[in-house]
């Protein structure tokens, strides 16, 4: 039963064809966590899904609904968010400026800036801060909070580790196992193989635009999803 | 001089309301709209021919005139600048360029060469004035207009602060693909901002007619006294739009107290030595010149 599927999905840069024809699908509440060296197409692909950049072929599509077409504004509207790479925030806005924002979209659902001072109490004492005043953490909370805050049915998290220290990477995660117990819908791109499989049902291996490897989370080996990283399962398939 | 100082600081009002909109235009939008001066003397000569032609009077003429600039702020957002927005930073200078010379010719044709002014139909209040302490005496159009202004301006500051609308418009003028992803209508935001700057251009034509005379060709040095105040409070800003103007009008005065001539020379030196310091302190770079000058990065 899926519920976001991605089909034959085709997104260029230009001439640079960044995600070249991927299929995939995922489960509602379901975890999926993407790998894959830089340049596999990862963000390209979270960004797509997200409306960011529109598919030369291919289709998105969310509990039966086409989203091919739909701009990024409505996507927010109908339950996708993005957490964007590099965080992206209103550097000349405040914390609590930058959550509201999130509301734009109007969805029904029970996140607030209070629920989401409360999941991250770092972010507490800078309320009205400049986020451009921030540390990583406080502003890679931030952004998610401000994901959160459009009550999503599916949450794209894209690098939220990067550039933070281990301490503050185990708070994030520990502030994303609640979502996930929740329910909420989460595809994650993480460069932490362990973290990655520790945290996802699934997980997909992405290979200069392609899919290298599919597999379950718990069964798959790491030598495995290393192998596809670095495109060693190709050659393992020819006769020796 | 008090006299001087107080008469120049109402001017400045007047600076200041027929500058909100380019500023505001500019800071929101990243657009310096050339033909701001032209679309104010629209204004006045829609407030005109409503008033003359059938008797509105032109406060009550401004409340079909505002909609109305609303409406042309948005249609001129959404099928002629974010066309050419595309086309890159030059191309809306180009557009709106254009934009001015027609309205100047379609207003000639029109309305012919002769001067106007609203000034016959708001009664007394074009000369009545009041008397302060000290026996100066203050025009109570200048007053009205220095209010307005502050208003205006209050307003404006807090719309973008406070409402949803207003974090919407700020959102989409610092980064318009990541206000998308979190559910902003980046066009709709644009289009509404337009229609905003639109409306505080419809009442600066309004005041531009009641204080002193338009032809259709006066776009052009109301839109070289809004930039000088735009760029003497540091584009972008609002309060400092009010400054700006303020400062251009003391400039002025005093120029015109100097020599009699020296009026707007005055202005435009105020104009060259701020723009030569803020050059000088941004390295000469024309960066600098546009951009806010404390802008944090992440």
């Amino acid at each position: 039963m899926s519920f976001l599927a991605v089909e034959d999905l085709v997104v260029r840069h230009g001439l640079l064809q960044a995600v070249r024809g991927v299929t995939f699908s995922v489960g509602r509440g379901e975890t999926l966590a993407l790998v894959g060296a830089n340049g596999a197409g990862k963000t390209t692909l979270l960004r797509a899904i997200a409306g960011a950049h529109l598919p030369s072929a291919g289709r998105v599509m969310l509990d039966g609904a086409d989203l091919t077409g739909v701009p990024s504004h409505r996507r927010v509207a109908m339950g996708i968010a993005l957490v964007p790479e590099g965080r992206k925030l209103f550097v000349r806005m405040s914390v609590e400026e930058n959550l509201l924002l999130g509301k734009t979209a109007g969805r029904p659902g029970d996140w607030s800036v209070d629920k989401v001072l409360e999941m991250f109490p770092n972010l507490k004492p800078r309320r009205h801060a400049r986020t451009g005043h921030l540390s990583g953490g406080e502003q890679q909370a931030t952004a998610i909070g401000r994901a959160l805050m459009s009550n999503p049915d599916v949450l794209l998290l894209d690098e939220v580790s990067l550039g933070l220290s281990p301490l503050i990477v185990d708070r994030v995660y520990a502030a994303l196992q609640g979502l996930i117990n929740s329910g909420t819908t989460i595809i994650l791109v993480e460069q932490d193989l362990n973290r990655a499989l520790s945290v996802s049902d699934k997980v997909i291996c992405m290979l200069e635009g392609r899919v290298a490897l599919a597999a379950d989370s718990r069964s798959v080996s790491r030598d495995e999803v290393t192998k596809a990283y670095f495109g060693l399962h190709r050659q393992k398939a020819e006769p020796a | 001089m008090s006299n001087q100082i107080i008469q120049g600081v109402l001017l400045g009002g007047y600076y200041a309301l027929i500058a909100c909109g380019l500023s505001f235009m500019f800071s929101v939008m990243r657009i310096i709209n050339l033909a701001h001066g032209s679309l104010a003397v629209l204004s006045a000569y829609a407030l005109w021919w409503l008033a003359s032609r059938f008797h509105i009077p032109p406060f009550a003429g401004l409340l079909i005139v505002l909609p109305l600039m609303a409406a042309i702020g948005w249609a001129l957002q959404r099928f002629l600048l974010e066309r050419s927005a595309r086309g890159g930073a030059l191309l809306p200078i180009l557009t709106t360029f254009g934009l001015a010379i027609v309205i100047d010719n379609m207003l000639f044709e029109q309305f012919g060469a002769d001067t106007r002014s609203l000034a016959p139909f708001i009664g007394s209040l074009s000369y009545d004035s009041w008397e302060w302490p000290g026996s100066i005496y203050v025009g109570k159009l200048a007053v009205i207009i220095f209010l307005i202004a502050v208003a205006l301006l209050g307003g404006l500051q807090l719309f973008l602060s406070r409402t949803g609308l207003g974090r919407a418009i700020r959102a989409t003028s610092e980064d318009p693909d990541t206000s998308g992803l979190v559910g902003v209508d980046a066009r709709r935001a644009n289009a509404v901002a337009a229609a905003i700057a639109m409306v505080t251009v419809g009442l600066a034509g309004a005041f531009l007619g009641m204080r002193a005379t338009f032809d259709p060709y006066a776009g052009a040095p109301q839109l070289l006294f809004a930039f000088e105040a735009a760029v003497i409070g540091g584009a972008g800003s609002l309060w400092g739009t009010l400054i700006g103007g303020i400062v251009l009008a003391l400039a002025q005065t005093l120029g015109a107290q100097v020599h009699p001539q020296g009026f707007l020379i005055g202005g435009h030196a105020a104009f060259l030595i701020v723009l030569f310091v803020r050059l000088s302190m941004s390295g000469f770079s024309l960066r600098g010149l546009l951009h806010r000058p404390s802008r944090s990065a992440s």
